[in-house]
Order: C-alpha cells, then structure tokens, then sequence
C-alpha cells in the first residue's frame, strides 16, 4: 500500500511543500509497511475486536445536567457576533 | 427508449430526547445560539462521550417497528470531514455495526396493493450544528446547538421504482416515527430530512450510475426534485453523455438542481472506529422490555378502529393518520359511547372540515373532545337536530361555551311538542290549497315541498321525523 502524501494532507488540512511531502513520504510508507506486518497473521475463527478494552460502555440517563455557560466558552473563540462563532465564509 | 428509474433514500431523524448524544446538554429547539453546549459537544480537546441510553432504545424501538433484525452488539466509529459546524473534525457515527440491520415496511401502492420496501440499517449518530451564510459578506456565523442531537439514519434499499413509491415510503415512515414518539418529525425544523439516491437504466441491464440529491426537507420538493433529476440523467444519456456519480443541491425556488463537486472531492471519510466508545451491548431481556413498550401502530389502529368501534375502512384511515387524531377519538367515544359511528363522523367530517379551514391541528382544538361529545349528547336525545348541531358546532369553534349553554342562549331547542308541530303544518296546509290538493291527487313529491316548508316556519327547529310523520298523516285528510 502506497500513501499519497499529498492527499492525507489535503484531507487533514494540513499545507505541505513539495520538500516536505518528499520527506513524510517515504517515513509513513515505513509505519505502513510496520503496520502490514500484521495482515500476514492467520486470523481464521477470531473474533473482531471492536474494541482494544473489554470494557461495558458508561451510560448516561436522559436528563439535562448542563446549563448554559455560553460566555465562558466562547472566551477562548477568535471572533463572536451576537453568540455566534463567526467563520470565514464556507459556502459554494 | 424505455427507462426504469431506481431510488434508494436516506433518511436522517433526530431523536426526541431531552439530551444530546454524548452529552447532557438540552436538545431544546429555537432557543439562543450556542447556550446549549458544553466542551464534550464544542469538541475541546480530553473531553470524553457518554452514550445516552434513550437515543439508543429509541433507535432500537424503530428497528423492531420495522421488523428489522437488532444487534445486540454494535459499535460507534468516526467519519472524518472538515467543516465548521462540525467542531470535532469528525462525526461519532456507526459504520460496519449498526444497532439496526434489515429491516422493512410495506408501502401502498397506486393499484390499491402493498409493495415492500427493505430497509438496510439504521445507525445511530449525532447531528452537526448550524452554519448561516444569508446576508453576510465574507463570513458565516456558526450556532452549535444542534452539535450532538442524536439521529438515526434510516438507509432503503434502492427498491422504489418512482417519485411517488419514494414520497408513499416517507410518508409511511414519518408517520410510523410519529406514532412511535421516536422523533418530533417536523421536516421544517430539520428533524426529519432525506438525501435521494437516483438512478435510471434501462429494464435488464445493470443499474445506473446514481446522483445523490441533498437538501429535501418537504415532500413536495422530494417528489420535484426526484422528477427533475430523472429528465435530467435520461436527457443527458439520451444526448450521448454520462452521468457522474456526484451530489447535487436542489434548489426548489429555481427548481433545478446543481452539481455540488468540491464536496465530491472530500469524499474520503476515512471511518476507523471510535475509540472513546467501547461497544453498545444490550441484553435480550433490555430488547424485550422496549419491544413490550411498543405503542399500537397505525395499521393496528386502522383495525381496531374497524372491529372495536364498527367504523367504515375509509374513517378508520382518517382516524388513525396522527396519534393525536387516534387519542381524540377515542376519548370522544368515550365520553359519547352510545354511538362511536357518529363521534367518527362529527370528528372526521365537522370538526376536522372546521380546523382546516382556520389552518388548525387537532392539538389545537378550540374544541375539546368532552365539548364535542356534549353536543353529540344534545343530538342523540333529540334536543336539537344534526343541522341545528352544525350551528352549535360552529359557535363552540368560537366561544368557550358548552353546547348546552349555547342551545339555551340561542333558543335552538328542538320542537318535539306534536302539538306545537301540528299548528304550524295547519298553517302551512291553509297557506297552500293548490298544492294540499296536488298531493291528495298523487302528487307525492310535494311531501319535499311541505318538510321544507314546516321546517323554515320552524327555523330549521321542529324534530324532522316528527315532521314527517304528523305530514303525512294530516295530508290524507
């Protein structure tokens, strides 16, 4: 499995050089290639594991414990209009 | 050339519980942007999701409702996308496991049968917040109340062959999640949204490649954008062209869709699974508790309706198209039992021909079913006549009163005195010799003209059976 450097960047936002992507390039071809190793273990009859931790999942019951904290947490926006989080535009 | 038209649709409810998924924030509609959130749903960083168990009983409650097959073990994974009503960067959704699986509901289609459609999954995941862009210049404003509302999204199988099977099947579906009390429902609050998948080719072949259109939130722009799309791919092919896996955005005021394609180019969700969320188990005794709560469906309502209360296929239909209808009636019976037909035609007909001339709900009522089954009593004891009713009805839709007071205010008491209704016939035979000769010489038809007559001498006040009968015997003389 080859990674395009380009596209995972692209995907996560995250603006590469051309330098750049020749470097993390081959370095995430290596973790895949680490990681692949696994595909070669015979895994007839075992179970997926859906998660690393037996574990029961915490439930919560249906009632409201939060209140509005509103002002607090939009301390650490960048921009607010009338307790709106103001964006730049992301419409087509 | 011939063209089959394939539809699958996508179906996004909220479910109407009072916290968000993952979190205890309220779910509350239309209150002031961003006061109901918290740092799990603003997507801070540490802060860990708790499921909430009624977003998932209810999940499981529509997936028995449409026979569908319930995993007791399912798990939650992350779609990954970027945008800024989604502060996570990632949405908690379940991809390989959902709590729901293969599922259906049967449709009625034009030639009065059933078509089946199957239902692959619902899944459980939680909805995004809210951007606007209108009449701003650069920016758009981001409210995140809606961040972590949980949804199911229910998933058809591309088994409907026309806009109007596509609109039978929503249709069917959102009165099922009404009756289940699953959702609010209401498609202009967003709580009950559907993406199409459309298709065309031709019958034998392979199916089409399929556009998906976004942003259908009534009906009646389903069913028009469902068209449009259709002429859209057959014209395209038709001319030579391709049509292009792709999302499309329709636009009912301009009533065309448009190709949204930088979307297309994200595309890559890269789902891997949650690993904040081990997986959801529920036991077959917890199954069996949501199935024993199920409430009675519309089709077993329609039924009862039938056998219970003696009513005719058609008001037993009308009767059960919205729980509140089904609960109206039947407290009307009960507080009116001697005759469940005409509490079903009085509801169906009167009242309901009322509210939707003032553009009214039955949860709106002005009337109430106790008031209404007092009128019914006034009509079933002969104090007034069904058309007097219909005057009394009328002033209950506007007044407060009950039945009785407004008989009494208005002096509508039925005449049931024969000799008060004998003096007024006299006086209508007196006034007339032509035609009391006329129906003496077999001229029965002219019975009609002396009811109508008497009656509006009455004012429409004497007991019309009454009527009929001292007619016809003071007539022969």
């Amino acid at each position: 499995m080859e990674i395009d450097v380009k596209k995972v960047a692209m995907l996560a936002r995250i603006r590469l050089t051309d330098d750049e992507a020749g470097e993390l390039g081959p370095q995430m071809n290596n973790i895949i290639g680490y990681v692949e190793q696994l595909a070669s273990v015979n895994t007839d009859g075992v179970e997926p594991t859906a998660h690393p931790h037996d574990v029961a999942l915490p439930q919560r019951i249906d009632v409201v414990t939060n209140t509005n904290r509103r002002e607090s947490l939009q301390s650490c926006a960048p921009k607010i209009e009338s307790g709106l989080y103001v964006v730049p535009k992301v419409i087509e | 050339m011939s063209w089959e038209v394939v539809i699958g649709l996508e179906v996004h409810v909220q479910v109407n519980s009072k916290t968000k998924a993952f979190c205890g924030c309220s779910t509350e509609f239309g209150t002031e942007p961003n006061t109901q959130t918290c740092p799990v749903c603003l997507g801070m960083p540490g802060q860990l999701p708790v499921l909430n168990m009624e977003a998932a009983k209810k999940t499981a409650l529509t997936g028995l409702a449409i026979n569908a097959d319930i995993n007791l073990e399912s798990k939650f994974d992350r779609k990954n996308y970027f945008y800024p009503d989604l502060p996570k960067g990632y949405q908690i959704t379940q991809f390989p496991l959902p709590l729901v699986e293969n599922g259906y509901l049967d449709i009625p289609t034009k030639d009065g049968g059933e078509k089946r459609i199957g239902i692959t999954r619902i899944h459980m995941e939680e909805d995004a917040g809210k951007s606007m862009h209108e009449g701003l210049d650069g920016v758009s404003h981001i409210d995140l109340n809606r961040s972590g509302v949980p949804l199911m999204e229910i998933v058809s199988e591309p088994d409907m062959r026309s806009a109007d099977e596509a609109i039978a099947y929503l249709k069917q579906l959102h009165q099922l999640i009404s009756f289940l009390d699953v959702s609010g429902a209401n498609m202009e609050k967003g709580q009950f949204r559907c993406d199409a998948n459309v298709s065309v080719h031709q019958p034998g072949t392979p199916f089409g490649t399929r556009a998906e259109l976004k942003n259908l939130n009534s009906f009646r722009f389903i069913k028009q954008a469902i068209e449009y799309e259709v002429i859209r791919q057959i014209e395209l092919i038709e001319d030579g062209g391709e049509v292009v896996q792709e999302t499309r955005l329709y636009d009912s005021v301009k009533g065309e869709s448009r190709s949204m394609r930088s979307k297309e180019e994200a595309h890559d969700y890269r789902y891997f699974p949650e690993p904040d969320l081990p997986p959801l188990r529920m036991s077959r005794d917890e199954l069996e508790a949501i199935r024993a709560a199920m409430p009675e469906l519309p089709g077993q309502l329609r039924k009862r309706f039938e056998t219970e209360y003696g009513l005719s296929p058609y008001d037993a239909d009308v009767l059960s198209q919205t729980r509140e209808l089904a609960s109206f009636f039947e407290a009307l019976v009960a507080a009116h039992p001697a005759d469940p037909k005409r509490c079903a035609n009085w509801l169906a007909n009167e009242l309901l021909g009322r509210l939707k001339e003032k553009g009214m709900d039955i949860s709106d009522s002005p009337v109430s079913s106790q008031r209404l089954a007092g009128l019914l009593e006034r009509i079933a004891d002969n104090t007034i006549s069904g058309k007097i009713a219909k005057d009394v009805l009328d002033a209950m839709m506007e007044a407060d009163d009950d039945a009785d007071a407004i008989i009494e205010a208005k002096g509508l008491k039925q005449v049931s005195d024969s000799g008060a209704i004998d003096a007024i016939i006299t006086e209508i035979m007196n006034a007339n010799p032509d035609q009391v000769a006329g129906y003496r010489g077999g001229k029965d038809k002219l019975l009609g003209f002396f009811v109508g007559q008497v009656m509006k001498a009455s004012k429409g006040k004497a007991n019309p059976g009454m009527v009929n009968q001292r007619l016809q015997e003071l007539l022969k003389g």
